[in-house]
């Protein structure tokens, strides 16, 4: 009796769900880059006026959701759920911004794909009738992640070019099952000075399989995700029935120059048009930071990276009506910080979600 | 090993060479080329420094010391200050390979740790990068002492 069900990976929404609120929060680095007029809000400083990295992290993604709340016009009272997720162990930063909430709270982990992770589950639970509207969202901070997967930030060394860097941003959507009018309660941020905003729906969604192609270097992380984000978007063509013309954007979470360019040509090795993917396909590690100028090596990563991303820039763009489908793909290395030090490979994992306006 | 797990080697030895054609080099030479630089800049000026002090009527062993405890200090402060990672950045083993590295490896978990407090914070990081290092030297240097120990014997 699963008739929501669409092939093997698919889930098909009936109605809805709406995107009816989003927001995004940027670092210093980010807010200079080329993406810096989607922001909501800019950091001066990546600490956030906190003590800790991490308390600076669990504020930027309390602050992201206030606003993406604020945005939606609705009130604190009306939120049944959040769901979000980082990269710290035991989802620090998650769990104490949901603290602050105070609202009903399940925490998720899937490395840098938690933003499609929450947005699916969101829209799952909002159109299975469990609730009304869900926040859900992901953070990271470059120092946080820093400090727990690389070295002390202050250490000195050189970055080979593949390195990618963590995305100090957050992202927050609002997710409801219910449409609302954007233009009465100004909804829409005043800062993009969009006219005549349109609805957003959350159409399908693929949940993806954990892959793992056998790299094992941990500044390779965009040719370990690669393999996984093809496979997603392969496996959600084949179960939609579409192709990835349907799409005027496909969209990566955070494979970088190197990942994006593998999966570019896997794609196309899948038998897919050279020029639809081409012309549609892009990554969001690719997007956030200029490349040379600001010495990202590979590109940008973090569950901020495709989370900001995705709330900012794409969900602005989709409001004005430029893009009217989109399909975000964000990516995970389900890596952990003993797992490579035992020999172990990064496994790879996307989720894919489809928005369209309505 | 079962035919499976050959499978699996199989294809991450395949993938890896495919995703190398992805992937740019590191710039080696022009890497080599500013450590070179770097590193002998900072040599020559403890060397000039070495140089002065000895003028000055200082022991050369003394005068050594004080430059290693200058370059030492130099370094810290660089790292306090949140230039070191920049200048590494360019530089690499220009300023990694002398002791400002391993100064730098030092104060740099000191600073990261500080906020889990002295003792269980800066206390227990405090090696975490340099630890490895000096347990690996301090085997292999006795490894070696024991070895020349045997051979002075016959």
């Amino acid at each position: 009796m699963a008739e929501k069900k669409l092939g093997k990976q698919t889930v098909n929404f009936a109605q809805g769900p709406y995107v009816i609120g989003s927001a995004a929060v940027g670092g210093e680095k980010e807010g200079e880059g080329p993406l810096k007029s989607w922001f909501d809000l800019i950091l001066d400083d990546d600490t956030f006026s906190e003590k800790t990295w991490e308390k600076a992290e669990s504020k930027i993604l309390k602050e992201t959701m206030l606003l993406a709340l604020q945005k939606s016009g609705k009130d604190k009272k009306d939120i049944d759920l959040v769901l979000s997720g980082d990269l710290l162990n035991q989802i620090m930063s998650s769990s104490f911004m949901a603290r602050d909430l105070h609202l009903p709270f399940l925490g998720l982990y899937g490395a840098c794909s938690t933003m499609t992770e929450s947005l699916l589950l969101g829209s799952m639970l909002t159109d299975g009738g469990f609730a009304h509207n869900i926040i859900v969202g992901a953070s990271s901070h470059f120092c946080t992640a820093e400090r727990q997967f690389r070295m002390p930030v202050e250490h000195g060394n050189q970055r080979p070019p593949s390195a990618q860097w963590t995305a100090t941003a957050a992202g927050s959507m609002l997710v409801s099952d219910q449409m609302v009018d954007l233009s009465k309660i100004g909804s829409v941020d005043d800062k993009q000075k969009i006219v005549n905003p349109r609805n957003i729906q959350v159409d399908c969604g693929t949940i993806g399989k954990v892959i793992d192609a056998g790299v094992k270097d941990a500044n390779q992380m965009g040719s370990a995700m690669a393999p996984a984000a093809v496979d997603t978007i392969l496996n959600h063509l084949e179960d939609t029935g579409r192709t990835i013309d349907y799409y005027d954007l496909v969209l990566t979470g955070d494979l970088g120059y190197i990942g994006k360019d593998i999966a570019t040509d896997l794609l196309i090795d899948a038998g897919l048009d050279a020029n639809a993917v081409k012309e549609r396909y892009d990554d969001c590690g690719t997007m956030l930071y200029y490349r040379e100028e600001q010495d990202v090596h590979g590109g940008g990563s973090g569950c901020g990276c495709s989370a900001s991303v995705f709330c900012g820039n794409i969900i602005n763009r989709m409001r004005k009506g430029e893009l009217n489908k989109v399909l975000l793909v964000s990516t995970g290395a389900m890596l952990s910080t003993l797992s490579p030090f035992q020999g172990e490979s990064i496994p790879g994992i996307a989720h894919g979600v489809v928005l369209e306006t309505c | 090993m079962d035919k499976q797990e050959v499978k699996k080697k199989d294809v991450a030895k395949a993938y890896e060479k495919y995703s190398k054609q992805f992937t740019p080099k590191p710039t080696y030479f022009s890497n080599c080329l500013k450590a070179f630089i770097v590193g002998g800049l900072v040599c020559t000026v403890a060397y000039y420094v070495s140089n002065f002090l000895v003028g000055k009527g200082l022991p050369e062993k003394d005068a050594i010391i004080y430059v290693t405890i200058g370059i030492v200090a130099l370094a810290q402060l660089l790292t306090g200050f949140g230039v070191f990672d920049s200048i590494a950045r360019f530089a690499g083993a220009g300023v990694i390979v002398p002791i400002s590295g391993f100064a730098n490896s030092m104060v740099a978990p000191a600073i990261e740790f500080k906020k889990e407090g002295p003792v269980l914070g800066v206390g227990a990081k405090l090696f975490s990068i340099a630890g490895p290092v000096l347990v690996c030297g301090i085997t292999s240097a006795t490894i070696v002492g024991v070895i020349y120990w045997i051979i002075g014997l016959f």
